[in-house]
């Protein structure tokens, strides 16, 4: 399958012996456990990219698990997920760093509320989470607003590059044979006699043996073409700043807030790339395609960074974007399997999804396995991808001088703010999964999501990219 | 003198004289100006091409006060690097410096390797941008056709593409006009200017009638407060202050003008000193900044003025460049200069007793509102030092002068001297 057939024209491919219904990090990862059997597996996703719904509006944190709620499948999957995905971003690139974190108490109840949370992340299976005093909160994050009482460190989470692990789970499932299908909205399901779903396609029919829902803010939908009413996704919102680099060295790890009866507060972390971000906002909606940001939601954000940390609002805003996750009224991940109809939903996974993604692939494997589908691991398999590191904490190819000895595009800088090189571009460009369009290029290479957001690059970056779609 | 080409451990070394970080107008007079006194200049420009911002904005209007001519932005480029080469300077393009390896010495990208530039003086001429539409927090939905006047004039005269056919430029300052006329040129016509301001900005060049033709109408007190559209743009919504009723303007195209800031990563990177106000580096009226051999000119330090303003700049550090590279000009304290709201900024922010007049013997101010009758007053420890009525107004959007003799008066062992209006 080339680039082209994976966005337009017809299917390139009649029958699968499983279809994955969207191209998030979970259906990403669940194609990529699939793809290593003998086995063949498309991944279906609506949208022109992978990673481009929720998965790309995360809060990229990778979790321990901490604060999950003991005993659901959410806890279990996260914790496990946590370790699988560490492992898998140090074998192919991923950027990861242990920041840490700490929820600080800012009222005596959420003081009061450490010690039941400390016990609760043991029952979770992480026990070192350790209560501290407010002068150590302070110590840890000395640009805090006075106030904190207290605080609860969470030595191991960590921020993640949240678009890379869709795109190397994805790239992997590709380079172990997946047929990944972008533009490919499924419209309508059929049954196909001998057990096999039709899905009816924006280009097409494709024959499935079984199919795996993962489609996100959508999940409800596709689970009722297949006759269920098992829950209902409500698109929850949640708008974020992201300040510029200049911040950074005033948060260096992540400083979350204790829920409390004051209702969820806000976090504000680093992020892999280098800045600093505050959020999310919560809030249902009925649109789930409505990632418009508000007057309402910047206010909010604006108040609540006042509060927390005043000393961020004196540094620019240089992106603010708003994603929906994929609530619902359940407490916990609905996973369902249906043997009958051959068939299993992975919905309401919620923003921990991320982390807990290749756990869900391997629960995945575990039901299908004991429901019938024969799982006969490929006896060789292509190496992992290695991804190109877009994290800052990590050596970047400008600041290679063998790299750039090598090849001279490494050394050329096209977006300054984000130090992004025409050898990044040029390889995103001719990558096995390649960018559709700016966002796409950005989720790439950081291209353009700096602090001018186009003023000096921006036409630039345009010209190359529309020479790599011309190709 | 020049260690050109020597090489450790993969790393190239340049020990110029002085290396000049920014080769548009400022950078490269201060080049030219240094390097014809015979020190060897290194300029190092992140672009493709030297010249800065005047290299895409295609209009005339440029060189009146440094060359004595008047000349379209390109053209104006162009000579500035000629001239600059001429002089001896060397101009290195495509080379991005991306950090600090010591007081004076600097890390360099550039595709034939990493330099360390090693210089016993460095001039900061890293320009201004105008905010984004992120930095400026208007919400809405974030489809492309969202850009600033640097992307707007970037895609119409250097690469020749096309852009909508309405658009909706937010501010009416000198940039806004300049926005307008690319607009034009591109087949896009400007359907409405906002402004929070009472009044449209206008300038020699887009004068009344320049308005006339251009045919923009600008709604004046208000905003810009939501973008609607999901994969183009299809309108934004504009709030009156006055009223706060609001209306959807249909558009497909959104241009944020002015609101300038330095690009001061580099300044704020060395830890320098910063103003506040203009939130470029501290400097004094030799522009220095608080390091000993670093030097700032040009819209990093006052953001934003007129090229030639900015290249004149380049022309003024000269001298103080060389003095200090000859060990002369020791550091003594200096009197803080502040102003008064409605001002923002005043540059430059420091007053050194002994260290000469500013450039062109004028202070720079910036206004967030206008007023038709400039009454200045001069302060220093409670008294006052000099009152004028200047024979032109305040308005936002430009800079606002004062001529340096107004501080005359002030105490060299005194309290910081404020600028205020009456």
């Amino acid at each position: 399958m080339n680039a082209r057939q994976m966005r337009y024209g017809p299917l390139p491919v009649e029958r699968v012996d499983v279809a994955v219904i969207g191209g998030g990090v979970v259906g990403a990862a669940v194609a990529r456990a699939l793809a290593g059997h003998e086995l063949s597996v498309a991944l279906v996703e609506a949208r022109c990219d992978v990673g481009d719904g929720t998965s790309k509006a995360n809060t990229a944190i990778l979790h321990t698990g901490f604060d999950a709620t003991p005993g659901t499948l959410e806890s279990r999957l996260v914790r496990r997920g946590c370790e699988l995905l560490a492992e898998y971003a140090g074998a192919t690139g991923i950027p990861v760093e242990r920041t840490g974190a700490v929820l600080v108490a800012w009222t005596d109840e959420e003081l009061a509320a450490l010690p039941g949370l400390a016990a609760k992340a043991v029952k979770n299976g992480y026990e070192r989470c350790e209560i501290i005093g407010a002068e150590e909160v302070y110590r840890q994050v000395p640009a805090l607003a006075p106030g904190a009482l207290g605080g609860l460190t969470v030595p191991d989470e960590s921020i993640i590059c949240p678009w890379t692990t869709t795109l190397a789970f994805a790239t992997e499932a590709l380079s172990r044979g997946a047929y990944v299908l972008l533009n490919t909205r499924v419209e309508g399901v059929e049954s196909g006699g001998d057990g096999d779903t039709v899905l009816r396609t924006g280009r097409g029919t494709l024959r499935a043996g079984w199919v795996v829902n993962a489609a996100g803010l959508g999940s409800d939908v596709i689970d009722g073409l297949f006759g269920h009413r098992r829950f209902t996704v409500t698109p929850r919102r949640g708008e974020l700043f992201v300040f510029d680099k200049q911040a950074r060295p005033m948060v260096n790890r992540i400083v979350l807030p204790v829920p409390s009866s004051r209702g969820k507060g806000v976090l504000v972390s680093p992020t892999i790339y280098g800045n600093v971000m505050l959020g999310p906002t919560a809030e249902d909606r009925d649109d789930r395609t409505d990632t418009s940001t508000s007057e309402h939601g910047f206010d909010f954000l604006l108040e609540k960074g006042r509060k927390l940390m005043p000393a961020l609002l004196d540094e620019e805003v240089t992106a603010s974007y708003a994603g929906l996750r994929a609530a619902t009224e359940h407490g916990d991940y609905q996973v369902h399997l249906d043997a009958g109809q051959r068939y299993l939903v992975l919905g309401g996974i919620r923003s921990t999804g991320l982390t807990s993604a290749m756990a869900l692939a391997e629960h995945t494997l575990g039901l299908l396995g004991d429901a019938g589908l024969r799982l006969d691991a490929k006896a060789t398999l292509p190496d992992p991808p290695r991804m190109p590191n877009i994290g800052e904490a990590f050596p970047r190819p400008y600041q290679r001088a063998d790299l750039i000895a090598e090849d001279p595009a490494y050394g050329t800088a096209v977006c300054f703010c984000e130090r992004v090189t025409e050898g990044e571009i040029r390889d995103a460009l001719a990558s096995p999964i390649p960018p559709a369009d700016v966002d796409g290029l950005r989720r790439r290479t950081r291209a353009l999501m700096g602090r001018c957001q186009g003023f000096f690059c921006g036409a630039e970056v345009e010209k190359r990219l529309r020479a790599g779609e011309s190709q | 003198m020049s260690g050109t080409g020597s090489m450790t451990e993969n790393v190239l070394l340049e020990t110029p004289d002085v290396a000049v970080i920014g080769g548009g107008p400022s950078g490269l007079t201060a080049a030219r100006e240094l390097a014809a006194g015979g020190l060897d200049v290194l300029v190092l420009d992140r672009e493709r091409q030297a010249g800065g911002i005047p290299r895409h904005s295609d209009h005339t209007g440029y060189g009146v006060r440094d060359l004595h001519r008047v000349m379209t932005g390109p053209a104006y480029a162009r000579l500035l690097v000629e001239r600059a080469l001429e002089a001896g300077a060397r101009v290195r393009t495509s080379a991005m410096v991306t950090g600090w390896s010591g007081e004076r010495a600097l890390d360099v990208t550039t595709p034939e390797g990493r330099v360390r530039v090693d210089a016993r003086a460095v001039v900061l001429a890293t320009g201004a941008r105008e905010r984004p539409r992120t930095a400026r927090l208007v919400p809405g939905d974030r489809p492309p056709g969202v850009m600033n006047t640097g992307q707007l004039q970037n895609l119409v005269h250097l690469h020749h593409r096309e852009v909508g056919t309405r658009a909706v430029i937010v501010g009416a300052e000198l940039v806004s006009w300049s926005a307008a006329l690319t607009l034009r040129e591109a087949g896009c016509r400007t359907v409405l200017m906002t402004t929070e301001q009472p009044h449209a900005e206008s300038y020699a060049a887009f004068s009344v009638p320049g308005r006339a033709v251009l045919r923009v109408p600008v709604a004046t007190r208000t905003r810009v407060v939501r973008i609607i559209g999901h994969h183009a743009v299809e309108a934004v919504e504009v709030e009156d202050l006055a009223t706060g009723t609001r209306r959807t303007v249909p558009c497909d195209t959104v241009i944020f003008t002015g609101d300038w800031i330095p690009d001061h990563e580099l300044a704020r990177a060395a830890g320098l000193d910063m103003d506040p106000g203009s939130k470029g580096p501290l400097v004094d009226n030799a522009l220095r900044t608080s390091r000993p051999g670093v030097f700032a000119v040009g819209n990093l330090i006052h953001p934003v003025d007129t090229a030639d303003i900015a290249a004149l700049d380049g022309r003024h550090v000269a001298r103080h460049v060389r003095d200090y590279l000859a060990g002369a000009l020791p550091y003594g304290p200096g009197i803080p200069l502040r102003a008064e709201a409605p001002f923002t900024w005043v540059s430059p922010g420091l007053i050194r007793p002994g260290a000469g007049t500013p450039p062109r013997e004028r202070i720079l101010l910036w206004s967030a509102e206008p007023r038709l009758v400039a009454r200045v007053e001069v302060t220093q420890d409670g008294r006052r030092i000099a009152r004028r009525t200047l024979p032109w107004p305040v308005s936002p959007g430009r800079v606002f002068r004062v001529p340096s003799s107004m501080l005359s008066g002030a105490d060299p062992h005194g309290g910081p001297i404020t600028i205020a209006l009456a």
